[in-house]
């Protein structure tokens, strides 16, 4: 009995701190001035959020093929969210929108075309 | 499967390591395809209907003989209408490195979070930076993990990845003076050591070691 009370609390725990970086996460979408930086949103707590969440199902569905399918929401979750991230940010930069008067610096201009042959 | 199991001849990973990657992406990867020894070609299949099996099989929810065949059926439709350029796995995976790898990953997951939600609610605008990082093991395996992985940890994203010379293009979030730059440089480059030391090959290992005699210094705390 006991030990259920302790997991209700840690999933209640997951589930709001999933719910949390989900919202910080929204928060960062509209906040942030350009694409590249909302993508850092989009991966980063987006990510963790539902990664919570479904750590926080698991805890209490308990049940062998939802938890598989769990995983695999999870499995995919983690490695198409930085994928996608990447190619809108591959996108919004190759047609200019980007915020320039945010970027310190920026060493993929200064590539401009010949120089791919920068030694280190 | 250990290091020595491996077949001898032309190892595809190590051409394209050895970085003249001259030929153009297309025919390149049909040259790889015709050097691939038979059996480690089957074995790739093999892998891969493995894998599509077990995701259908999930997606059902059950593992039934039905499922099953349905997944089989599926995967090689999959594999004969849909190809995808081989990438195969040259290396080997050490299993204790990779459970110290997860749980790095996790906790810096769970720093990157914290820190970009907090960026994202505290007043003012973040200062950023796009810089470049040349890679050291020149893998398509290694270039796409790392840009992969880096989109998730360090408070980085990629936005371009320059495949002939290995380099990434990383946008890092908030940055503070050119220390902060320099770091997240270091940082990528620790992040390619530690994922070459979990699955890399004893030769990808030894392209790491001249270039940088500590990529990472604090060690894996």
């Amino acid at each position: 009995m006991n030990g259920d009370v302790v997991l209700d609390v840690l999933v209640g725990i997951f589930l709001v701190a999933g719910g949390l970086l989900s919202l910080v996460a929204g928060i960062g979408l509209i906040r942030f001035p350009d694409v590249l930086s909302r993508m850092h949103s989009a991966t980063k707590p987006q990510v963790l959020g539902v990664l919570l969440i479904l750590l926080a199902l698991a805890m209490s569905l308990r049940n062998g093929a939802d938890l598989g399918t769990l995983v695999l929401i999870g499995g995919f979750q983690l490695s198409t969210a930085p994928l996608a991230a990447q190619m809108i940010g591959r996108a919004a930069y190759r047609t200019g929108r980007v915020h320039r008067e945010s970027l310190d610096v920026d060493e993929l201009a200064d590539r401009s075309g010949t120089a791919h042959d920068r030694g280190e | 499967m250990t290091g020595d199991a491996r077949p001898a001849g032309p190892d595809p990973s190590r051409r394209l390591g050895s970085g003249r990657l001259t030929d153009r992406a297309g025919s390149g990867w049909r040259a790889l395809r015709g050097r691939l020894p038979g059996r480690r070609r089957w074995r790739d299949h093999l892998i891969t209907v493995g894998w599509l099996v077990a995701v259908w099989s999930l997606l059902w929810g059950e593992f039934t003989v039905g499922n099953l065949l349905g997944g089989v059926l599926v995967a090689v439709v999959i594999l004969v209408f849909l190809p995808l350029p081989r990438v195969t796995f040259g290396g080997r995976l050490r299993p204790l490195v990779l459970a110290g790898f997860v749980g790095r990953f996790v906790a810096e997951l769970v720093v990157a979070s914290v820190h970009v939600g907090w960026v994202a609610v505290r007043p003012g605008q973040p200062r950023n930076a796009i810089v470049a990082v040349r890679l050291r093991v020149r893998t398509d395996l290694n270039l796409a993990l790392t840009a992969e992985v880096l989109s998730l940890v360090p408070g980085t994203l990629i936005v371009e990845a320059d495949r002939e010379t290995g380099t990434l293009y990383v946008h890092v979030l908030d940055i503070r003076g050119a220390e902060d730059l320099a770091r997240s440089r270091e940082r990528v480059l620790a992040l390619e050591a530690r994922l070459v030391r979990t699955i890399g090959s004893e030769a990808e290992l030894r392209m790491l070691s001249p270039t940088t005699g500590n990529a990472e210094p604090g060690g894996p705390s």
